[in-house]
């Protein structure tokens, strides 16, 4: 009777020490984010998805408080992921009574605590956020969004001159994309004889956007025009 | 010698009317084109786009960047190159037919002239007339569209792919496609040219010339295996759309586009010496024909 009253209790307080922990894992995000109240942040973005072939585009990423997130290519043409609202996890920790947190322990590899995010609002499209968070920094590193209407987007972040901020020096982001085809009679495409990229690459439905930001201008305000 | 001969060619070809119906229907087409994309662009971007768009943004600012003069060019291009060697034979068809027909042929021969030069320079005369219509085409085309539209980025979507090129690495496609394009018409107008030497009436050449094409277009672009491989690659039609070929850019391994490169180069350059080789039959033919012939009218 001793020792199963002893496993409760262990269970009990380790229980109450995982929660604790991911409660102050997510305050200490939570407070670097609360810093910024704007941005705008010059960087190079670069689109792997197989059925775009585009150059590496000169963009502007200009951000408000609570989530207003805009990509710019301010010379040329960007095709932006929808996913990339999420490039900026402040809509999420600045709600964090929205969700219900869970914590799923530590990545054995990198200590990386991981938290799973539900939101109680059952109409939210987020249908659950994972975040993979570096405790001693304070720093989300990577983030698994699954949304109700537009797939899953992952986020691989690095964090260098404005770590202080919560923002990364730069972000990949994953996402699912759907076939592309257009009928040939419309095209009239040139059969230059070019290999095709084997079909099974061409039904990988991931594509990927990487930024890497160069600089940013931190809470010297942004006009509420850019987001329209 | 061949120089004023080829001035009166010229001069004939020109002082037609019919002449210019080539050069106002272009125009036609070229306005029209403008002012549909110009009022409707959005729409026709909406529709090109209409299965990326649940995994991107595809907002009013990116339609109208996408709807830059570039691309109306393009647009067009692909609508017109297929119906120009219509325009092209209406000439070309005539060349010899047309002479045949109203009995000034035979006039002809009785000048100090060789019917080698003679029928040398009436070619000739046709690609230059197929060259000016092109000029033509990318004064409005281009031009037109770069004033009206604007310029930006390249957006070309194949059947499985869209191609991006920054705005600087565009004008030097547009020039080598238009020099591509004019020995592509040249083709149709060789064609046009040896069917012309062989005929009386110049309506017979016209629609002969039409009628081949139209066949090999269906052909180039159907897609059933056993003409891929055996008849295709020797249709002087499908090389004939190889000046898109300047729009396919290579990537690295990574994905993104090398500036100024050609994704595969050699093979437009195959298409040409197709193309080139089609011209030297059919304006050969065409000689070697009008040498031995008997010229009754």
């Amino acid at each position: 009777m001793k020792t199963i009253y002893i496993i409760f209790l262990t269970l009990f307080i380790t229980g109450k020490g995982f929660s604790q922990s991911a409660d102050e894992a997510i305050k200490k995000v939570k407070a670097r984010l609360e810093k910024v109240n704007d941005y705008q942040a010059v960087g190079k973005m670069k689109t792997n998805v197989i059925f775009i072939k585009a150059p590496i585009a000169n963009i502007k990423v200009y951000y408000k408080r609570p989530d207003k997130l805009r990509i710019n290519n301010e010379q040329g043409i960007s095709f932006v992921p929808k996913g990339s609202v999420n490039i900026n996890l402040n809509n999420v920790f600045l709600n964090t009574e929205g969700f219900d947190i869970i914590d799923m322990g530590k990545e054995a590899k990198s200590g990386f605590r991981i938290i799973k995010l539900l939101p109680r609002d059952e109409n939210s499209d987020v249908v659950l956020s994972t975040l993979h968070i570096d405790e001693v920094n304070g720093l989300v590193m990577r983030a698994r969004t699954t949304t109700r209407d537009n797939g899953t987007y992952e986020l691989q972040m690095s964090y260098g001159r404005y770590a202080d901020f919560g923002l990364a020096d730069k972000v990949i982001l994953e996402f699912n994309t759907k076939e592309y085809k257009l009928p040939k009679g419309v095209t009239f495409d040139y059969d230059d004889g070019s290999k095709k990229p084997p079909t099974d690459k061409m039904n990988n439905k991931k594509g990927k956007v990487e930024i890497v930001y160069t600089s940013y201008t931190i809470n010297k305000g942004v006009s509420d025009s850019v987001f329209k | 010698m061949l120089l004023p001969l080829l001035r009166i060619e010229l001069y004939k070809i020109f002082r037609r009317p019919r002449t210019y119906i080539s050069f106002g229907a272009i125009a036609a087409i070229v306005w029209l084109v403008q002012i549909a994309l110009k009022f409707d662009g959005p729409a026709y971007i909406d529709l090109l786009l209409n299965n990326i768009k649940e995994s991107f943004l595809i907002n009013a600012d990116l339609k109208h960047k996408i709807l830059n003069g570039y691309l109306i060019c393009f647009v067009i291009l692909n609508t017109i190159l297929i119906q120009m060697p219509l325009l092209v034979a209406l000439v070309a068809g005539d060349s010899i037919a047309g002479e045949a027909n109203m009995g000034t042929l035979r006039l002809s021969m009785t000048k100090p002239i060789g019917r080698t030069q003679y029928i040398l320079v009436k070619f000739l005369a046709s690609v230059i007339y197929t060259v000016m219509l092109l000029v033509w085409m990318a004064l409005l085309a281009l031009f037109g569209s770069m004033l009206i539209f604007g310029t930006n980025d390249l957006i070309v979507m194949r059947s499985d792919s869209i191609e991006q090129m920054r705005a600087y690495d565009v004008v030097w496609r547009y020039l080598a496609a238009f020099c591509y394009a004019a020995v592509a018409l040249s083709a149709v107008a060789a064609l046009a040219f040896l069917l012309s030497v062989l005929a009386e009436n110049s309506i017979g050449p016209i629609i002969a010339t039409m009628s081949i094409i139209i066949v090999f277009t269906i052909l180039s672009e159907m897609n059933i295996p056993i003409y891929d491989e055996t008849v295709k690659p020797w249709l002087f039609t499908t090389h004939m759309v190889a000046w898109k070929g300047f729009f396919y850019v290579k990537t690295d391994a990574e994905g993104v586009t090398i500036d100024g490169s050609i994704q595969n180069l050699p093979a437009i350059f195959r298409s040409l010496s197709i193309l080139l080789g089609y011209i030297i039959l059919f304006a050969g033919t065409a000689t070697w024909i009008f040498r031995k012939k008997d010229i009754l009218s």
